[in-house]
């Protein structure tokens, strides 16, 4: 099992050198969007589009609903009591806020990696193979090149390939993170959420998951939450600009950094307020 | 200005250095009569011992014998109360932690939790006295563990309680997204990660009811001679160690000090291995 696969991977190539003007499909898409909780609304009226295999960022300072926001589209919300999401998420259409849609299969399409990195107290291996197992019977060796295929995507093959039964428990918070990110490719998603994935990383572990993030976008489609503009510019194609809930200004990332068409977008990413 | 300064730390440091003192002395004021006690223990303890202490029955007075029946007694019925006890413990303290969290219920169910876990052992004896031993009108080693069990249940249910909660919410979060049910997230990820405070709940539970003495006397009684039947009488350490402190003959006491001294170095082993346990799961995960 060593170049078989990578074939896969790269099949989907072409799609990357798309440049982001170029029309994408809605992936995701929310509708009116209203979060509540405790009678504080947390979330107004937010429409926009996440483009499929683009990755979209969202912007805004702490307390401005963009982790919500984000959280929302897996209803990872709903472990919690007395929260509640009202309008439409839409993924291919569908409208996953619809008690009806299976929250499972919800999240075996809509992976997601948060701000700290949280390896599962087992082995580097069973972290990747444990969300496969609930979702697919596969042999011993299916898995095996399952793993490594995760494990390759998220940049992590070469530094974990001969302490595979070791604790993940052990890897660098760098490390643990990509473990992370391979964890939740390794379901084969749609969409990958990223909530602040690198704030706890330094600054050579970031670099290391912007540029997975650049290549991941040819297979996935991504929504990033960040407090960090300059990755914002770096790394997405699309960016929101969410302020006290509301969604202030959506647009190419290009555009939204250069000609900002609202004000509080322009105090904000000029570093007026914030 | 620095005069000033001056005067207050001096006065700061006088402070500081008055109530260090304090504090270490009542230090010291607590641990001089926990030292006394074991060494007292030990002292008594090991001049007792004696190679029939594990082997030959309790003697009548007067006669040489040994805790045999006794410390059979206590290991059956407190393995059995531990059998008993953990699965609902652990089953009770997941409900709390993982699905009744901020919920009425849950915070009903707790509060009762920690009442039973302070409630004196007697009354505990008392209950299953009126509940198993006046119906079926004899004492029995399974009323023994029963009681025991009563004993364990609010414990276990506590730290199985505190180490789900200590488990950050980010792991279920990361776990729940990988689309895998609540069930199978607590079962085969956060008891994994608060598996080492589970035990150790569990131990510090088998090292209580190792030493209680109240309970067992409404429920088991005591038995001169050996027995496994659980539905007879049973001998048990501590209630052996009451009987034969209590009694006038010699004999009977240097047991008592013997059998002290081995509940007494159970208790501190049982302690130490729940200290390690925990300790080593803390450096692994940093």
């Amino acid at each position: 099992m060593t170049d078989a696969h990578f074939s896969v991977s790269s099949a989907a190539a072409p799609s990357a050198a798309a440049a982001p003007m170029q029309a994408a499909r809605p992936k995701m898409a929310a509708r009116n969007l209203e979060f509540h909780y405790n009678g504080f609304r947390a979330l107004k009226d937010v429409n926009f589009d996440i483009a499929e295999k683009r990755v979209t960022a969202l912007i805004g300072p702490s307390g401005c609903g963009k982790s919500t926001l984000l959280r929302v589209f897996n209803r990872i919300y709903s472990i919690y009591p007395k929260l509640e999401a009202r309008g439409q998420v839409l993924l291919d259409g569908e409208n996953i806020l619809d008690p009806k849609f299976p929250l499972n299969r919800l999240r075996s399409k809509v992976g997601m990696v948060f701000q700290k990195p949280v390896p599962f107290p087992m082995s580097i291996y069973d972290n990747i193979a444990y969300g496969i197992r609930h979702h697919e019977k596969l042999s011993k060796s299916e898995m095996d090149v399952r793993v490594e295929q995760a494990l390759t995507q998220g940049a992590l093959w070469g530094e974990v390939k001969d302490k595979l039964k070791q604790s993940a428990l052990g890897l660098s918070g760098g490390q643990q993170q990509r473990l992370c990110i391979a964890r939740a490719i390794a379901l084969r998603p749609e969409v990958i959420l990223l909530d602040e994935p690198t704030s706890a990383l330094d600054p050579i572990a970031t670099g290391k998951i912007e540029q997975l993030i650049a290549e991941l976008k040819e297979h996935f489609t991504i929504a990033i939450v960040t407090h960090n503009m300059q990755q914002a510019a770096r790394c997405s194609d699309f960016t929101a600009f969410m302020y006290l809930g509301e969604l202030v200004e959506f647009g190419e990332t290009e555009m939204l950094f250069t000609k900002p068409t609202k004000k509080q977008t322009e105090d904000y990413i000029t570093g007026r307020f914030g | 200005m620095s005069a000033v300064a001056d005067r207050l730390y001096r006065r700061r440091s006088a402070v500081n250095a008055f109530n260090l003192v304090a504090s270490g002395l009542c230090a010291a004021f607590g641990l001089f009569w926990l030292v006394w006690i074991l060494w007292t223990t030990f002292r008594h303890g090991i001049a007792a011992m004696k190679p029939g202490l594990f082997t030959q029955m309790t003697p009548p007075p007067g006669s040489e014998g040994g805790l045999a029946n006794a410390l059979f007694g206590s290991l059956v019925m407190s393995v059995a109360a531990i059998v008993i006890g953990t699965p609902i413990g652990v089953a009770a303290g997941t409900y709390l932690a993982e699905f009744a969290k901020k919920k009425a219920i849950g915070e009903t169910i707790r509060f009762l939790n920690d009442i039973l876990l302070s409630a004196p052992s007697i009354v505990l004896g008392l209950f299953i006295y009126t509940l198993v031993v006046a119906p079926s009108g004899h004492f029995s080693g399974w009323a023994g563990a029963l009681t025991l069990a009563m004993i364990v249940i609010p414990v276990v249910v506590r730290t199985t309680d505190e180490m789900l909660q200590l488990v950050p919410s980010t792991m279920r979060e990361a776990a729940l997204s990988l689309g895998i049910p609540q069930w199978k997230v607590t079962l085969q990820v956060l008891y994994r990660s608060a598996l080492p405070g589970i035990v150790t709940g569990i131990l510090l539970a088998l090292a209580r009811i190792s030493g209680e003495t109240a309970p067992l006397l409404f429920t088991a009684l005591n038995n001169q001679y050996w027995s496994h039947d659980m539905n007879a009488p049973m001998a048990s350490m501590p209630v052996v160690i009451f009987q034969y402190a209590m009694s006038p003959y010699e004999s009977w006491q240097s047991l008592a000090w013997a059998g002290a001294f081995v509940v007494t170095v159970f208790v501190l082993l049982l302690s130490i291995l729940s200290r390690a346990i925990l300790l080593r799961n803390k450096v692994s995960h940093d």
